[in-house]
């Protein structure tokens, strides 16, 4: 068998129970393509010890029957998750040298299952970033190219679509706060999917704003995204807003027949300006799901507009509060302190050097609208807002809709470096159509779908009901069909 | 609302992180930038409705309230930057 990093989970999983190839194999293969990838920067701690005793150990496993769908795949992790005596810094200086005593639940449940570790992947720092650029250990590479420039993987989990992209591994986890896990999803030609708030748990990932982060998986093929998110999801008494529900076979749910669903497509994500390339992809997926057999129905979804303003209240609030912990006392980094310097001065300096410029500006915002005189105009408002952003969807559901389909982004990958200059809010646009599904807890999903006018991949955004991430996935495993993006990256790293 | 160097100042001080005054200009302005955008939210018609509080209508899980683990001193030590004598250290803060 030849390029086995190319291999997709489904795959690699059959191969594997077959005996055609073994996880030791497999793991070899990548670690290899990792090494040969360093332009790329997308595993920033690799992990070869770690992952050769897995992929030894599911090797043994393998000879017996019945193992887990994940048994012997090599997977990449974001370094927002905490990895047992393996660093894991969420891409900060303040975590520098950090090595957690404990494993997060989702790489437990992905070792439980047989799963390898290959390394930890690149990402903006405390995943506060759309193009991988404020991550402490530099800017993640998007594996596609169209000229010399070199493109973002977007971000914030831009090393896990990196990584995916450019068959380095084959699948990695990702998080989602306000569209983390679909930009760089779309921005790559890969697939990736944030479930319902509650379905995977949170304990063990570095917080960024807790009610909004959710962990998924970022893989090459819609079926890849329905098993690893079995494996990942679960009730988990440690997070409090775990759900207590089981985990469904998502990969049963991919008939690929979605005759008589009915598909929403929401009048108030037609933006203005938005590139006609864009349109067009929205316009031809919705062609793809109506020939599949779907009812195409226009919905409103009103309040669209203020979720980016609500998003940009409430996230650095709750990042205010999270990031509160960061203080040179229990983990990672402190400042050298002068002589008379005092614990106030201690907590200053080192986060001062600690937290990127990006981190320290949503920290500060986050301060400014929970403190005093300013909770109500700012804290409270965004929350309401948040209540109706929420309502819109749930009348749309109770109203008989589906899957709502929208534009994973509005446009594709741009070059790194070229916002720079940018007000920090032309970054934030980056998320305008995937965060108001962060506001509503909903499950959302990116698929690639086509290309623009220079060739590079764009995605489109399918939004489910809450816990139906089995119909989202089926709904999206037909878009996936009809589109037929097999397009890969020609090699230049 | 238009954020002054002043503010800036309070907030760098309420959030712990040391601004240099030469770069609170700067970061004046962002602020007022982000701020300028945040208040789109005004035009939004809120009477009646309550702040969410909850993503998921859900009860928080509750569990008995028994002790579940300890004795992990070393562990929760391990990453200090200055840990002595199974405690954290840091600067003296009473006189």
């Amino acid at each position: 068998m030849t390029d086995l990093t190319k291999l997709t989970i489904a795959d690699a999983r059959d191969a594997l129970r077959k005996g055609d190839v073994t996880s030791a194999e497999l793991t070899q293969a990548c670690l290899t393509a990792i090494d040969a990838a360093d332009a790329l920067n997308a595993f920033v701690h690799k992990t070869p010890e770690v992952a050769k005793s897995q992929a030894e150990a599911a090797d043994a496993r393998l000879k017996a029957d019945d193992t887990p769908d994940l048994c012997g795949i090599p997977l990449g992790i974001k370094d927002l998750f905490c990895t047992k005596g393996v660093p894991s810094q969420a891409a900060s200086g303040i975590l520098n040298g950090f090595k957690p005593e404990y494993e997060s639940t989702v790489t437990t449940h992905l070792f439980d299952a047989g799963a390898v570790m290959l390394g930890k992947l690149n990402m903006d720092e405390f995943a506060m970033g759309s193009s991988n650029e404020t991550s402490v250990y530099g800017d993640a590479v998007n594996p596609w190219k169209v000229d010399d420039r070199k493109l973002t993987p977007g971000g914030s989990s831009g090393g896990s679509a990196s990584a995916v992209a450019a068959d380095l591994c084959l699948g990695a986890t990702g998080t989602d706060t306000g569209g983390s896990i679909r930009q760089p999803a779309a921005f790559t030609g890969i697939t990736g999917i944030k479930p319902t708030y509650g379905r995977v748990s949170r304990w063990g990932i570095i917080a960024f704003a807790s009610s909004l982060d959710q962990a998924g998986p970022m893989t090459k093929t819609v079926r890849d995204s329905a098993i690893m998110l079995r494996a990942m999801s679960g009730f988990d008494p440690k997070d409090s807003t775990s759900a207590n529900i089981p985990v469904p076979d998502f990969e049963a749910a991919l008939t690929g027949d979605i005759r008589g669903k009915v598909i929403g497509i929401p009048k108030e994500y037609s933006m203005d300006g938005m590139p006609a390339e864009i349109a067009k992809l929205w316009e031809d997926g919705t062609v793809m799901l109506r020939d599949a057999g779907a009812e195409i129905r226009d919905i409103s979804l009103p309040h669209t507009k203020y979720a980016l303003p609500a998003y940009y209240v409430i996230a650095p609030a709750e990042a205010s509060s999270n990031l509160a912990r960061y203080d040179g006392v229990r983990f990672g980094h402190r400042a050298k302190l002068d002589p008379g310097d005092g614990i106030t001065e201690m907590y200053e300096k080192t986060r001062a050097e600690g937290f990127g410029a990006e981190v320290q500006r949503r920290v500060m915002v986050g301060t400014y609208v929970l403190s005093a005189g300013f909770y109500d105009a700012y804290y409270n408002r965004a929350r309401k807002v948040r209540a109706l952003i929420k309502r819109d969807f749930d009348q749309v559901f109770a109203d008989g809709v589906d899957a709502i389909l929208t534009p994973a982004t509005p446009s594709a990958a741009f070059g790194l470096g070229e916002m720079a200059d940018a007000d920090p809010i032309k970054m934030y646009l980056n998320d305008v159509f995937t965060v108001t599904v962060n506001l509503a807890g909903l499950p959302g999903i990116a698929v690639p779908a086509g290309t623009d006018a220079s060739g590079l991949p764009l995605g489109l955004q399918l939004i489910g009901r809450p816990w139906e991430e089995g119909d989202l996935l089926n709904v999206a495993y037909s878009l996936e069909r009809a589109a037929g993006f097999v397009a890969k990256p020609d090699r230049w790293w | 609302m238009a954020i002054d160097t002043d503010t800036a100042r309070r907030v760098a001080k309420l959030a712990r992180i040391r601004v240099e005054d030469a770069a609170l200009p700067a970061l004046a302005q962002e602020f007022s930038a982000i701020l300028g955008f945040i208040e789109q939210l005004n035009e939004v018609d809120v009477d009646g409705i309550e702040p969410m509080t909850s993503v998921t209508p859900q009860r928080l899980y509750r569990r008995d309230d028994v002790v579940t683990d300890g004795n992990q001193q070393a562990a929760i030590l391990a990453n200090a930057p200055d840990a002595r004598e199974g405690f954290f250290a840091v600067p003296k803060v009473v006189e």
